[in-house]
């Protein structure tokens, strides 16, 4: 065994010189490790940078340069190269209000600022309440002041001059506060003991999920009045809204079903040894630690929901969707379609990539100190 | 037992529960059969199922199977159903190759390709599927008419009447070609199964690539030298207003070819990224440990791994994407819903026919159901 050698700086300088390490800041160092790391990516860098160039000045000279931005006369949109955003100028009202009576749309705006701000104070954990669901319970009833009107010196306006977007947070906010429930009752039953119940419960779960939701709308639509009596009359919006709760609850209902199968064996034991009834083991128990669980995967389908609002146009309703195809049937701007959807695209992704985010942001937070 | 006690018993109160839920479902349903009836009878709307074998008499655009106004409605049907599944079909195929390639381009360490790749599935789940329909049909139509269509090399064709391309004169042999390039698929999984289950057995290991290879090229070649190798292609000529020769896409399947897919694809890809990231990488290590090729480690570790993460949701994708090819109707697309809306109409039998286009998208559902059940329970992994 050698004895150790006293650590000297002649033993530095002995060796060939090294090369300074390699940089890992810095432009340079950077483009090294996210484009050019190997072959295979630099040529996939190149050929995307290639892409880029060739699709991109097109694309922001019709986009942008060549573009009409704010005009009232479509001959002017008709001379130009690019783009006509003067559509959107020239047509939002109708867009975003349908066929909501035109002096009244103020009132649209009140009931569009009290979702989305309901909804941002919602989004936050520390209100997380009994109130809050009681909060949004008296703004539906405000909402439903402000758009059917006839009280308070407000102009009566019928469910038949509802559009644009008041209609489509109204249809998605009845969705899922009277969706929410039912899926709840839906996965409860289905995991009962009660064969009858059972059975009902899969039945509907399964018949429900199994067809296309524009299947359930037009059954809503065009059946559903021939079951009740002549005399009782259901409002269309109203038929078009329990239909998209009961299409809503099913997807739903088995969610819930997956939270309530992930809570431990034990934790029911637990509360039938403590000699808690159904009713109080669910309420007190197991709810409360499932509904936990499932709200990343329900934010998934109350985004769908959002989406799916678009598919009352097609039974005849004016949500935005709809709205803004009948204000394209002037044929004075019916050529600037593209340019309308691309605004309704955008208005629509507004609202899902930011319920997406926040659906990423609360998945990470609930999952804090969970062991199952 | 007194009746306090019964009350207390928790069998009795469960059978009196599911009695009076029997009582109000069924008494619920025989007040609106009733009430039906009574409406259907004060408007003279039709009932049964006669309407099925009576003349459709109206025209439908575009059809797999022949089909003329003079038919009978469940023609027509057959008709509608067929163009579901063509349309389904060719965006399950479009959806799956985009949503894989864009997948793996989520996970690639190059950050134009990433950024990119998030950007679709970003762009493309948070917006409707029926705003990306209409907005592709709206492109779609405003392409240049037939005369000034754009071309490549005369084989296809671009217009605001569709696609148009060409296509072998010689349908029928080609038909048996692809049906033989199906049996040879068949066999070349059949042959590997076999050299499996061989290898197992004694223990000596056989080669099949190869052999692989030979039967899926060559079955079909030689059926296609069997029936007199025929080249000639039908190629699509602009006649006075419109195309003649070839096969022609309509501008309604287009557009709900491209909704249907490329929105599904970047639900694909979610699935695809999350299904190989769920492989550990432990496996990856311990594969690469033992002397495993690339190859070897891609179909042996990571794919059958991330398989079975990747199926099911995968298939709750195509179900939702074979439904939502209702929206079809939306831009005039002939497909189930579409055609049964027109039947309804005509025909004024609404409760039948709602019925029937609910059990034929109840049975589709169900069937990709029960093939992915099947499916799961062959790749669930066994423990012995």
């Amino acid at each position: 065994m050698s004895r150790p050698q006293p650590i000297s700086s002649a033993l530095a300088v002995s060796g060939p010189r090294r090369p300074p390490p390699e940089r890992v800041t810095g432009i340079v160092a950077w483009l090294r490790t996210n484009l050019f790391n190997n072959m295979q990516n630099s040529v996939m860098t190149l050929l995307a940078v290639w892409a880029l160039l060739v699709t991109l000045p097109g694309f922001v000279n019709w986009a942008v340069i060549e573009a009409v931005w704010i005009t009232d006369d479509s001959r002017v949109c008709r001379a130009a190269a690019g783009a006509c955003w003067a559509v959107i100028t020239e047509k939002h009202r109708v867009m975003l209000f349908g066929t909501f009576p035109y002096d009244e749309h103020w009132r649209g705006v009140l009931v569009i600022a009290i979702v989305i701000g309901l909804s941002i104070f919602s989004a936050f954990k520390r209100f997380w309440s009994y109130w809050l669901f009681a909060g949004w319970i008296v703004a539906m009833v405000i909402i439903l002041v402000l758009q059917l009107g006839g009280v308070f010196g407000l102009k009566e306006t019928g469910t038949h001059d509802w559009g644009g977007l008041p209609l489509t947070l109204i249809l998605f906010v009845g969705t899922v506060v009277g969706g929410l429930p039912m899926a709840v009752f839906l996965a409860l039953g289905r995991r009962s003991d009660l064969p009858v119940i059972k059975s009902l419960c899969i039945g509907m779960i399964e018949i429900t999920r199994g067809v296309p939701l524009i299947t359930v709308l037009f059954m809503a639509s065009l059946m559903f009045p021939l079951f009740v009596p002549e005399e009782l009359t259901i409002d269309k919006v109203l038929r078009a809204q329990i239909a998209m709760m009961l299409f809503f609850g099913a997807y739903a209902a088995e969610i819930v079903r997956g939270g309530l199968q992930a809570i431990p064996r034990g934790q029911y034991e637990a509360a039938d040894a403590a000699g808690l009834t159904y009713w109080q083991k669910t309420r007190k128990i197991i709810l409360p630690q499932a509904l936990r669980i499932v709200i990343p995967a329900l934010m998934n389908d109350i985004i769908r929901a959002f989406k799916n609002t678009t598919f009352v146009s097609i039974i005849g309703l004016f949500d935005v969707f709809g709205a803004t195809a009948t204000a394209l049937e002037d044929p004075l701007w019916v050529l600037y379609a593209p340019e309308a959807y691309m605004f309704i695209f955008l208005l629509y992704f507004c609202f899902c990539f930011s319920m997406a985010k926040y659906s990423e942001h609360i998945e990470r937070d609930l999952a804090k100190g969970r062991n199952f | 037992m007194s009746f306090d006690g019964l009350w207390h018993n928790v069998g009795f109160r469960s059978f009196l529960y599911q009695i009076l839920v029997i009582v109000v479902v069924v008494g619920t349903a025989i007040y609106m059969i009733g009430n039906a009836q009574v409406a259907m009878e004060k408007r003279g709307i039709a009932t049964g199922f006669g309407f099925l074998t009576e003349e459709a008499s109206f025209a439908i655009g575009e059809t797999l199977i022949s089909y003329d106004s003079s038919d009978t409605n469940i023609r027509a049907y057959m008709v509608a159903v067929s163009n579901t599944f063509k349309v389904s079909v060719v965006s399950v195929i479009g959806a799956t190759v985009l949503g894989v390639l864009i997948g793996i381009a989520r996970l690639s360490s190059n950050f134009l390709i990433f950024k990119f790749a998030s950007f679709y599935i970003q762009l493309f789940r948070n917006t409707p599927q029926l705003v990306q329909i209409i907005f592709w049909y709206t492109l779609v139509i405003r392409l240049p008419h037939p005369k000034q269509a754009w071309s490549i090399y005369d084989w296809v064709f671009i217009s605001n009447r569709g696609l148009i391309m060409a296509w072998p004169a010689d349908n029928v042999a080609y038909a048996w070609v692809g049906l033989a390039f199906i049996i040879a698929l068949g066999s070349a999984y059949g042959v590997v199964r076999w050299a499996d289950a061989r290898r197992r057995r004694t223990g000596r290991t056989l080669s099949v690539l190869w052999w692989n290879v030979g039967l899926v090229i060559g079955l079909p070649l030689l059926t296609w030298f069997a029936l007199g190798s025929p080249t000639e292609m039908e190629l699509p000529v602009f006649k006075a207003f419109n195309f003649t020769g070839g096969i022609s896409l309509s501008p309604e399947f287009l557009a709900l070819l491209l909704g249907l897919s490329l929105y599904i694809a970047a639900f694909i890809a979610e699935i695809v990224r999350s299904g190989i990231q769920a492989v550990s990488r432990g496996q990856i290590e311990a594969a690469r440990s033992v002397g495993l090729g690339r190859i070897d480690l891609y179909m042996k570790v990571i794919l059958p791994q991330a398989l079975r993460v990747i199926v099911p949701p995968a298939t709750a994708q195509y179900v939702s994407l074979t439904k939502n090819s209702s929206l079809g109707v939306a831009i005039g697309y002939p497909e189930l819903f579409n055609v049964n809306n027109t039947i309804t109409t005509l025909s004024g039998n609404t409760i039948e026919c709602i019925g029937i286009m609910m059990a034929i998208y109840l049975s589709i559902s169900f069937t990709i159901s029960v093939i992915m059940n099947l499916y799961n329970r062959a790749v669930q992994i066994k423990e012995h």
